[in-house]
Formats: structure tokens, sequence, C-alpha cells
């Protein structure tokens, strides 16, 4: 096994790449540059000139808005400073009329708080100075109206993609005026608050992978024209038959000396380029991924830039076969494309030849390993999490608890009035445990985020230990919050009952959005398996050589491996169970007692005569239980250790520390059978643990409004009619409605069917 | 034919026919069906327009126009049966979905149910032949399930014998109701009743919405569509709200209750006949959730066998993604669970028609029963149903996001039933009710009947819940009755700590409500474990009723497999129980694997046997022929954002390019 998987190698890599096809891809290739020049670096903030004498934020100074513009702005920001100072957080816009008046189901909910709701959004936000940017972002984009998102629901697919270029156009233009640098924050606050509805995600890529796979002098050609949008590219690797599995995609490069030249070409149906994002109607380059073929041998995967379409009039180029790919789940904003090629030629410098190259001649030259590549996959991993997973859970959960305050339905005792939906102990089961996994996975994804900055800097000097676990490692959690994230939006949508189905809600296109996940960038089974593959390696590791120094050169996310594990949990009351220490060891002992016994059945299969590979593939249903297990761990952990450092801020730590027993328990409890299997929890220990979750609940639901209103999303942002700030869901609804196309335009089926149905009416009435 | 499936469909153990004949419940079933889905797919008026590449005001208009073309059509083939026109409509409207729809669902019933003889003369036949086309207006914008909740107010003006329909604030305007925004002309309203100044609760009325002759909203009356929701595109839900507006006396449906002309209330008899009406919709659900998650099987496994991904062994060419263990334990038990909800469903509608000829004598006693039943299989199956369908879907990777594999559609049409009809988690509830007076029942001494029956067995002297531990646990694994046995058990002991705990909370609270409330979630696992109890029994019984041996042999690994995966997902419960030890668990998890192989080679041809026409499927993945991507090419080559080469938005990329 070990000997087989030195380290997580390019091939399967690439594989992973592959699966990744480039579709749905957020705002996410400048994250490392941005990080890497760290949060604070805020573009225009620091240019004094026109300084409000109120608050005193400063616009910058290439800022020429008008007048009206300004005051608008400024009354936003005049709002948020004054937040600031202890006042609870209006986010709501100016000029609404429902703003000033709160629902007072959900004032009271606001009324005493037992922890300040502006310092935890400082902790989310990572520094109160992110908050106040943020929020600036925030207020300038949801003034201007071109960006608003108001009318999404009620747009065609053809009106969405047109509206998600003409944002993306506007905002350029305003980071242009602005000062807002490639890749800085303010960009990145600026995709949050229109929910990453914009175009050109995928040219970002194109232009990212030219810089990692291109040559000095490739860079210099085509990076300025990606800058300056003279060229739109994409990404195209996918193909209509062609998934995962890298080596299996089928079109080719074939080299012809006597010209020069590259001829691409799809030999087949299934070799079609199918998905990427910005090809069916926007972009002007491709970068496809192709068998290169050279002096009649073939070299595997290469990149080639190939133009697609008319640099004059957009049309598409001769020998080019281009198109939208039809209506999809969600991603209407983006047009997904297909790309046939019919022997297409282009030149030979066409070829990203950082690592390889063809010579003139036909030579293939190979120049080394490009584990940039690996790197990049890595990043953007780590980043959706962040950027395009975990924000719509958070979202999700704030309008699900906002609008369980409101409803009111039935009556808890005969002589009450009607009570809130979540007051009841169903609703709080159905909505706490995503709101914990909320903070948890928050919590989590910064995490892998610093761990992978760390790992960054060793491997720029050439130090590649770090990498198989930070791979592993970003694989699974992609996985498992891709996973936990789309099954808790679903949740929170059905908990908010028939009004969760309209989509005026906000929840279904928060659904369609975040499900992608599980399927983009590395389909999440086959990223278990990967996190699975360093799990079975490590504990061979240790198995090696019991007891010796090879224990302490275990990677820090399988150091349990060799922790010395108890066979009974100690746990003697409910109490017990809100203590991190014992939940956290509990999660660690089933996670090890898996993964062993994942390697018992591979081995055991083995030397049963089994061919290494079946026996890997009649093995991965419990591979997959043990990752998840070990995942789970991982994400406790993270969250228990994060609190720990909160210990400062008792109010916010308590209320936290109950959303990380929850987190703890709930997983537990929904995986009762793994944690009895070998007696480790007795059957009255359950119980115990069942009684310590059932009590969590009455403490969160009174924190529950401030909780979600941590998150500080703006009511533009969440577009939903049933989660605004100001809690006047029903109003919203019934005014939003009003607003559909279908009772604003006609009615053409009456006239046509409903009138000749309804004939012969009058003589009987 | 693509030659996967070819070589999947020769591989088979069994003949898919008579699999099929066992679901349709008799070969001259399978027939007629398919007889009368012939005439719709031999009709040329029959076009299906793909709905894909519709917007939400066309796929409107394409389901009026069916519906228009549908009452001509089945006057002219003689189709009056109600289970023949139930063929007639789930291949001609795909999704089942009509903007008329609820005229015949709920308003004829309604009006059958609760109109004298004299407002059946005036309304019935010309809503039967939708010369008027009603809707049923209940649900309103802040209230659903808690039907005394409702706010809209009908009093009663002697003076003019009318009454006075209003709408008294924003969350007593009717939302939801089915063809209301656009479509129909008159509501069954349910309103509060006050006549000589008081309420006498909750009453239906029929309310004129619209002109006829021009269709306008009436004077009074604000109308229209509730806007965009995840699925139902082509049903126009709708808002209804009423300003003071008036309708004749005789328009109250007084079959039952009566107000006479000077405003005298008349109690109504007693009535458990609606009972039934709610007890027929569930137990028709749990047949759309078999059918639901069998589209969606059907859909996933055909296209599995196509695919070829990635490699098991380095060198071989890329396997069919069928052949991976991983695939299989995503899709097999899936199989398992749309053909127990089948057999599920085709009880319930037996069982409905039995009961409802002895109500027909006057026999309510199994009512209760029926009633708990239903409501809680309705949740346990759509619930189910609900995470199967997109687990399907992820289950075909990038191409399952696709509009062209007819997963997403099928998603969105089937979750609403989750909420509809009664929210899954009150329906858990009341079957938790029904449980909970059994189990009093059988500790006061008295013997329950019925699926419940197994409340009999607990011996009264088990106080704690651990004390179960004595029971006997020789669980045979490959026995389906065996393992229907430890369900039970399992349903049983939740059943106890349910009663217990709400036993303690009682006390502790002095107030059952408050008890009740928190004690739902051990109330609802209870209901869950009844209920999947029941499915596993139904199942096992179905089984055992096949008398060819083919089919037996298949359907029987079916049924293990879904016992036993249940047990795998929810060990703690029988190992917390002792119902099964520990290596028994651990027996359980590998002979599912060996399931997962034996049922690898029927895989496809149990999903032939459901019978799907290819429209009815509306996926390119899942094709009887499974020639996925040539038609996949074609199919988005049809998308209206292909029409021209160079799109109209280009102007925006070119001034881009131009001001950068």
């Amino acid at each position: 096994m070990n000997s087989e998987h030195p380290e997580p190698d390019c091939q399967q890599e690439r594989r992973l790449q592959c699966q990744s096809s480039p579709w749905p891809r957020g705002e996410r290739a400048e994250a490392p540059r941005q990080r890497a020049q760290g949060e604070g670096s805020t573009g225009g903030a620091a240019i004094a000139s026109t300084e409000c004498v109120l608050c005193g934020w400063t616009p910058p100074s290439s800022w020429s808005a008008p007048a009206v513009w300004l005051e608008a702005t400024h009354l936003a920001s005049l709002r948020q400073s004054q937040a600031m100072e202890g006042n609870p957080v209006h986010r709501v816009s100016a000029g609404d009329a429902w703003s000033s008046s709160m629902h007072p189901d959900i004032e009271s909910e606001r009324h005493s708080q037992s922890f300040n709701v502006e310092e935890l959004t400082n902790i989310l936000d990572g520094g109160a100075q992110n908050t106040a940017l943020r929020r600036k972002v925030e207020s300038i984009i949801h003034s201007e109206p071109e960006l608003s998102l108001k009318d999404n629901y009620f747009m065609t697919q053809n009106e969405r993609y047109e509206a998600a270029i003409k944002k993306k156009f506007h905002i350029l233009m305003l980071a242009q005026r602005l000062g807002w640098s490639e890749g800085s924050s303010e960009l990145q606050y600026a995709s949050r608050s229109v929910s990453g509805d914009l175009g050109f995600a995928i040219h970002h890529i194109f232009q990212k992978t030219i810089r990692s796979l291109g040559s000095e002098e490739q860079i210099a050609k085509w990076d300025p024209l990606c800058s300056k949008f003279q060229i739109l590219g994409t990404y195209a690797q996918t193909e209509l038959g062609h998934g995962t599995y890298l080596q299996g995609l089928e079109t080719e490069a074939t080299y012809d000396a006597a010209t020069q030249e590259f001829v691409v070409h799809s030999p087949t149906m299934t070799a079609i380029k199918w998905w990427p994002g910005d090809l069916g109607r926007s972009a002007t380059h491709a970068l496809v991924q192709a068998q290169l073929i050279c002096s009649g041998a073939r070299q595997g995967m290469h990149a080639f830039i190939v133009p697609i379409r008319s640099l004059d009039d957009h049309s598409p180029l001769p020998g080019i076969t281009i198109g939208d790919i039809g209506p999809k789940m969600d991603f209407e904003h983006t047009d997904n494309g297909f790309l046939k090629l019919d022997h297409v030629r282009i030149p030979r410098e066409n070829m990203l030849n950082r690592f390889a190259q063809v010579l003139p001649d036909g030579t293939y030259v190979k120049l080394g390993v490009p584990k940039s590549n690996y790197l990049s996959m890595v990043v953007v991993r780590v980043d959706i999490l962040l950027g395009e997973v975990l924000p719509l859970l958070q979202k999700a959960c704030t309008i699900a608890v906002r609008y369980a305050v409101i409803r009111r339905q039935s009556r808890l005792r005969p002589s009450d009035p009607e009570a809130k939906v979540l007051d009841y102990q169903t609703q709080q089961q159905k909505l706490f445990p995503p709101l914990a996994m909320a903070y948890a996975f928050h919590f989590v994804a910064n995490n892998l985020l610093e761990f992978f900055h760390h790992s960054y800097s060793f491997i720029l000097d050439g130090d590649f230990a770090l990498l198989p676990e930070l791979h592993a490692l970003s694989a699974g959690l992609k996985a498992m919050l891709s996973d936990f994230c789309t099954q808790g939006v679903e949740q929170c949508r059905r908990a908010c009952g028939g009004h969760g189905y309209s989509k005026l809600s906000g929840l279904p296109s928060l659904l369609t959005r975040v499900t992608a996940s599980c399927t983009y960038e590395g389909e999440n089974t086959v990223l278990y398996l990967q996190t699975a593959r360093f799990l079975i390696k490590s504990y061979l590791n240790t198995q090696k050589s019991p007891g010796s120094a090879l224990k302490g050169s275990l990677p820090q996310s399988v150091a349990y491996l060799t922790a010395p594990d108890l066979a009974r949990c100690p746990a003697q009351t409910a109490a017990d169970f809100l203590q991190p220490e014992l939940y956290t060891t509990a999660w660690a002992h089933v996670a090890v007692r898996l993964i062993k016994d994942s390697v018992h059945h591979l081995q055991t299969l083995r030397q049963a005569g089994a061919d290494e590979h079946d026996a890997w593939n009649q093995t991965t249903v419990i591979h997959v239980q043990a990752t998840k297990a070990h995942l789970y761990y991982v994400t406790v952990k993270i969250f228990t250790e994060a609190l720990e450092k909160l210990e400062s801020q008792p109010a916010i730590h308590q209320v936290l520390k109950r959303l990380s027993d929850l987190y703890a328990l709930h997983g537990i409890l929904t995986n009762a059978g793994d944690f009895l299997h070998d007696g480790f929890l007795s059957g009255a220990q359950i119980d115990m643990a069942r009684k310590a979750y059932l009590d969590l609940l009455p403490f969160i639901r009174k924190d529950a409004i401030l909780l979600t209103d941590a998150f500080d999303f703006t009511d533009q942002c969440l577009n939903s009619a049933l989660g605004c700030y100001d809690g006047h869901a029903y109003e919203r609804l019934f005014q939003w409605a009003q607003k559909s196309p279908t009772n604003t335009e006609g009615n053409p089926a009456y006239e046509k069917y409903i009138r000749p149905l309804l004939q012969g009416r009058r003589a009987r009435l | 034919m693509n030659p996967d499936l070819q070589k999947e469909r020769a591989g088979a153990s069994f003949n898919p026919e008579l699999l099929t004949n066992v679901l349709d419940g008799s070969p001259e079933n399978t027939r007629r069906r398919r007889e009368i889905e012939n005439l719709i797919l031999n009709d040329p008026d029959f076009q299906h327009e793909n709905l894909n590449f519709l917007s939400r005001s066309q796929r409107y208009e394409v389901a009026v126009k069916k519906s228009a073309i549908m009452v001509q059509k089945m006057r002219k083939f003689g189709i009056a049966d109600p289970a023949e026109i139930m063929w007639f409509k789930k291949l001609h409207l795909v999704n089942f979905v009509e903007p008329v729809g609820l005229n015949y669902s709920m308003f004829i019933p309604t009006l059958l149910n609760q109109g004298t003889t004299a407002q059946q003369e005036k309304w019935l036949h010309s809503s039967k032949g939708l010369e008027i086309i009603g809707t049923y207006a209940q649900t309103e914008m802040g209230h659903g399930t808690h039907l005394r909740g409702l706010e809209t107010t009908a009093t009663y003006d002697p003076e003019t014998q009318e009454f006075i329909l209003n709408s008294p604030t924003v969350t007593s305007i009717k939302w939801w109701p089915g063809g209301l925004g656009k479509t129909s002309n008159h509501a069954i309203v349910l309103a509060q009743l006050f006549t000589q100044g008081k309420c006498y609760g909750l009453h239906a009325f029929i309310v004129p919405i619209r002109e006829l002759g021009t269709h306008k909203p009436l004077p009074g009356i604000t109308v229209g569509d509730i806007g965009p929701k995840f699925g139902y595109d082509e049903m126009d839900n709708g808002y209804l709200k009423m300003d003071n507006y008036r309708i004749p006396r005789e328009n109250m449906l007084m079959k039952h209750a009566q107000v006479k002309p000077d405003g005298t209330y008349v109690k109504p008899l007693n009535n458990k006949l609606t009972y039934g009406t709610m007890v027929f919709i569930r137990s028709f659900l749990v047949g759309e959730s078999a059918r639901s998650l069998s589209k969606a099987c059907t859909i996933a496994v055909r296209y599995s066998a196509v695919r070829h991904q990635s490699e098991i062994n380095p060198g071989e060419p890329e396997p069919q993604i069928l052949d991976y263990q991983t695939q299989q334990y995503k899709l097999f038990p899936l199989l398992a669970t749309a053909y127990a909800f089948q057999f599920v469903g085709a009880y319930m509608k037996e069982t409905y028609l039995r009961i409802n000829e002895d109500i027909g004598h006057g026999d309510l006693s199994e009512l209760p029963e029926l009633h708990a039943l239903t409501a809680g299989l309705k949740a346990f199956t759509s619930w189910t149903t609900n995470t199967a369908i997109e687990a399907c879907r992820m289950a075909c990777g990038g191409h399952g996001y696709s509009h062209c594999s007819g997963l997403p559609n099928i998603y969105v049409t089937f979750t609403p039933t989750c909420t509809f009809e009664g929210d899954n988690t009150v329906m858990m509830l009341q079957t938790a009710r029904f449980l909970m007076k059994s189990y009093d029942q059988v500790h006061s001494g008295k013997l329950v009947c019925g699926m419940v029956s197994y409340l009999n067995d607990l011996p009264s002297q088990r106080i704690q819940p651990q004390q179960v531990a004595v029971w006997p646990t020789m669980v045979d694994i490959n026995s389906p009755d065996s393992l229907t046995e430890a369900y039970k058990l399992r349903a049983a002991r939740l059943v106890e700590i349910a009663a217990k705990n709400l036993q303690t909370e009682v006390i502790h609270r002095k107030s059952k409500e408050v008890a009740w409330n928190l004690t739902s979630i051990d109330l609802v696992r209870a209901s869950e474990a009844h209920c999947h109890y029941v499915v596993v029994k139904l199942f096992t019984e179905k089984v055992l009723q096949i008398q060819e041996k083919s089919i037996q042999a298949v359907l029987r690994r079916l049924c293990l497999l879904y016992s036993l995966y249940g047990i795998s997902q929810n060990a703690g419960d029988f190992l917390q129980g002792s119902i099964m030890t520990e290596s028994q668990i651990t027996q359980v998890n590998g002979r599912i694997k060996e399931l997962l192989t034996a049922i690898r080679p029927d895989a496809v041809a149990l999903v032939d046997a459901f019978d799907f026409q290819d429209v009815t499927l509306g996926s390119v993945l899942g094709r009887y022929d499974g020639n996925v991507y040539e038609n996949l090419f074609e199919w988005a080559k049809k998308s209206p954002l292909n029409k021209t080469e160079v799109h109209e938005s280009y102007k925006h990329l070119k001034s881009l390019q131009s001001k950068l």
C-alpha cells in the first residue's frame, strides 16, 4: 500500500483537476495573492481627502460620485458606525418603507442580549477593521441600482446572464474609479455583497493557469491582454464523456512539424468539451486540455491556448462549434458551454511550455513537474469553502431562524396565543444543528486557510513534507463541508414550510447553488477516497515501527492515531458530555476504530488473494465511512480549539461553546451505532448524551436571532422576502409577488385556451 | 441501442415484463395502461414541447393547453375509470401538475361532500365540464397546518341575506392555492363564520372571483400569482384578498351546517367523511413517493451503466461506473426503497378502498388507525424520497445538475410533498398521538389491534427501557421475517421510551401540552420507527405472495437489502436496544456488500420493470436506448440560447473591451 502511494502524486491530482471542471467557480482565483498581501490592504481608505465629520469615513480620492449618491452611502455607513457603538445593527437599506419599524416578534428577540453581537461579527470578519471595510464596500455596492439582485427571481436564463455581465462590467468600472486592485479585499467583499452573481469567473482561472503553466514569454504576451479584458478566456478540461479521470480525455493536439502548428481536434462525440463556464457565449480564447501527440507518440495532457471567437465580431472561428449547454439547476448567470474542435490549427507557441515543450522539429522535452498546478487546486478548494459554500449555509440559517420567530402556528397551551414556530422543539431540532455547523465550519475553513499559508511558505522553499496532509485535509473537508452545507440549506428551506418553496424566500436559489459544490472541484466520493488513502497510509506508518520515534513525525491532523485511547467513555452524567475533552476523545476513538477496521478489511481481502485494485474497490464503502468519522473528529477539534482562544470574551465564549457542544453531540447521536459498536459508549451513556443535547436547545433558542444577526448579511445580499432584518416577512412577500411578471404582464393562455373552455357557461349560470 | 445496456438486459436473471405485471397488479392492467399510453404517444395533438427551454409563462400556457385538449380527448377515448384517468394523466402531464387540477381534486369533491343537492345541481355539471373552473382556498399567508388559526371571515348579513367575506390582515390573504392566480373563476374559500355576533368556526363558501366573459377580477377581489417557485412552473399558485366582498347566502356549502335566512346557525351532524378525503390524498401521496423515486432510480441506474470513468485495474478500459462499490452503495439501497414504497403504495390504496366500503356501511372502526398510518407513512416516504432523489441526481455527477438529466425537475416537483397536505413533522406527531393512545390503552389492560398490536407484547413490568435487553436477540440476518421482528422490537422500544419520557415531563411540567412539545423529538423518532417497521413488514409479506420464482428471488434480495441497510443506518437503535449484537451489525454490513454484488447484474432490468416511457422520464441520461451523449449534444443545440451564434449581450463585452 505504502509504496504504491509515495505521495499524492501528480497523476492523482490531475485526475482531480479534471473532475473539477471549471464550471461554477466563484471569485477565487485571486485569493492566494490577496491573502498573501494581508487583509489590511484597503485600497482607498488610506487616502485622506474628504473625511466625513460624523463618522470619520473617508472616500477614496479617486472617487467622483454624484452628491446624492454620496449622501445615501454616507447614511448607510453612519448607521453602521452607530451600530458599532453598541446599538443593534440595523442592516436595512435606506428608503425602504419597512426599515424604520421592527416587527415586534423579532424585536423582542433582540431585547436582552446575552453577548455583544458586534463583537461576534468582528470575530467572524477577522477583526473590527475588516467589518468596517466590508460594510463600507457593501454600502457602496448597495447604492448602485445596477448591482441590485432584486429582479433575479423573475429573470430568464438569458436575462440572468446578461445581468451578470453587466454587473461585472459595473464592478470593474467601480474598482477602477475607487482604486480597488485585482485580488483586493474590497473586490472580495464586493463579490460577496452581490452573492457572486458576476460574469467572467473562469476568465480569472484562465489567466491564473497561464501564470502557473506558461513560460515567461507566454505570460508577458497573454497576461496584459487578460487584465485589460482584450481577450476573454475560459478553461476547457471536462468533456461530455469524461470528468474525474484525466487520462480518459479524448481531445487531441497533434504536432505538424511542416507548419510548426498543433492540430487540435475532437475525434468523437464524447470528446466534446462540456461545462466550462464563460465558454457558451463569452470567451474569445480557451485553454484546452488535450492529449499531445508529437512525432507519433502520445505525451499525455497538456494545455493549449486556442482562439475560438473572432475578436472583431465575436463569431465562432472556422472549425469551431460552440454554444451553451442548456438550462441547469442554477448558475443561470454563467454560460457553461460546449466546444467541438474540427482540426483547428494553432501556432506552436500556443502550448503552455513552462514544464514541457515541443521543439520546432517535433522533439518533446520535459522540463519539470508542475507542482504549482497541484497547489492551485488546493487553493481553489479552500477558497470555495469560504466564498461559495459556507456563506450559503449562513444565509439559509439567517432566513430560516428569522422567519421562525415571525411565523406563529398552533398553540403550545390551549390558553396561549399561537406560538412562534421556533419555540417548538422539533423546529429547534431542525434549525440549530445547521446553525451550529455554520459556526463550526467558519472556524474549520479559516483554520484550513491558515494551514495552507503555513504549508505554502515551506513549499516555496522546496519543502514538500506538508503537501500530502494539506492535500488530504483540503479534499476531505471540501467534501464534508459541501455535503453538510447542502443538507443544512435544504433543511432550512423545508423548515420554512410552504413559503420555503417560493423562490422569493431566497432558499431555493441557495440550495440549487450550494448543491453544485458537491460535484464540482472534485466529486465528493472521489475526494473522500483520496483522504482515505492518506489515512490508511498514515495508519500503516504507525504500525511499521511501533513505539519508535516515528510517532512524533505523524502529520498533525492524524497524530491522534497513536494517542492513548480509552476503551470506555468515562462519562457518568449528562453534564459530562458538555466537556470538549470528552467528546473530542469520543470522536477520536471512533475515527481510529473505523480506520483500523478499514485497513483490516483491505488486508484481509489482499491476503485472501484479491488483486490490489479490486480489494480497494471492494472496501471503498468502509473507507468513506472511516474518512467521514475522521473529518468529524477534525472539525470538532478545530472548533473546540478555536474557542479556547476566545476565553477572554466569556459571553461570546459561552454562546459559541453551546454550539460546539451541540455540533459534537448531534454527530454522536446521529451516528450512535458507531459509538455503541465496541461498547465505547453504553446505552445509558447515549441516553445521557441525548439529554445533554436536548437541554442545550432552549439555551440556544434564546440567542438564535442574535447568532444569525452576527453573520451580518445585508437585506440586499440575503435577497429574501422571509429573512429580512426587520421581520416584516408577510408584507414583503405580498409586495414582491405582485411584481412578478405573471401579474404585471398579460395572460395569453386565457384568450387562447381558457376562454374557449369556458364557453357555454352563460346558458347555465 | 447502447451496447452496454444491451449487455445488461441480456444478463438479467429474470424477465422484467413479469415484474412490471406485479407492479401494475396484473398483466391485464399492464396491457390496458400501455394501450392508453399509446393513445397519447401516437396522437399528434399531444406533441410534447421540451419544457426545459420554455419560460415560466410559456410553461403555464402549455399546461393550460394540455388540460383543454385532455378534456376533449378523454371524452373521445371513453376514459372514465379513475385508474385509467390516472394513467392517462401521468403520461400526458409528465409532472402531474395542471392549473385546472384543483377543480377536479378539490373543488368538485368538496362540492360533493359538503354541498346540498341543490348546490350540486347548480354547480356540479358546469364545473365537471370546465365551464366554470374552481379551486380550493384554505391556506393563508400566515397560517397553514393549524386550521383554527385561519383569519378570513365570512359575516352573515340577514338584511340582504348575504355573507361578507373579508381578509382583515396581510397574514389572512389566501396564499398558495393552485390554479388561483390566473386560471380559476371560482374558489371554495374556507373562512371563520360569524352570524348573530358569534363565531362558529371554519366553513366553506363558493366565491366567484373573476367575471365570466372577461376573466377580470370582480370588484372587491384582489387576485394574482404568488410569483416564481422552486418548481411547479406550470402551476399558477395564487393569492386572494377579499375586501368586504358579498356573496349570496346559498353560496355557503350547507350539507352539514346551515345558516338560516334570519341568521340562525344550525350545527352539523358529526361528520367523519372529510376525514376520508384526507386519508385518500395522503395514501395517494405514498404512491407518488414511490413513483418519483422509481423515476429517479431509472435515470441514475441506466446512466451509471452507460457512463465509463477512471479505472479499477490499471491498463483495463474505463469501467462502467455502476461497477464501483461506492456507486452501488449509493444507488441500490434507493432502488430497494423504490420497490418497498411501490408495494406500500399499493397496499395503502387497497386498504383505503376496503375501508371506504366499510365506511359506506357505517363502520368507522378502522378509520383512526388508517388515518394515523397514512399521516406517518406520507411523512416517512416523502422524507426518504426527497433525500433519495437528490442522491440519485448527485450520483450522476456534473450532468445530473443539468436539466437534461430530468432529475432537477423530478426533485423540485416532488419536494413540496414534504410540506403540503400536512407538514411532515406535524404528520409524524399525529401518528405519535395514535401510538401514545394505543400505548396507554395497553397499559390500562386493553388489547390493541392492527399494525400496533406489537404493543400488546410489551410486558408492563418493564419499567426501564434498558430492560428490553432481556428480549431474545436471535435475529437471523438472512431471514426477512426475522428482520421484521427486529424492526418491531425497535419500534416497540422507541414508542415505550417516548411514552415514558412524556409521562415524566407531564409530572414535571403540570401541562400536557408543554410536556408534549418537550417530548416531540422522541415522539417523531417513535413514529419513524413505527413506519419503518410497517414498510419492512409490508415488503416482506409482498415478497412471500410472489409465485414466480425468478421474480421472488430478485425481490427477496431487494427486501433484504432494504431491511439490512436500514439497520446499518440506524445501528445505534438496534445496539442500544440490545436487539442486535455488535458482531451481528458487522455481519449486516458485510451482507449488504454481498447483496450489492448480487443485485448488480439485475440493476438495469429492475429499473426497466418500472416501465416508464421516455417522455415520462423527461431525461436524456435515462433514455431507454442509452444513447446518451449524441442526444445530449442535440438537446443542448436546441436551447434557445443557441439560436444565434453571436449572442445579443455581446454589446457588453464590446464596451468592456473598449473602456478598460
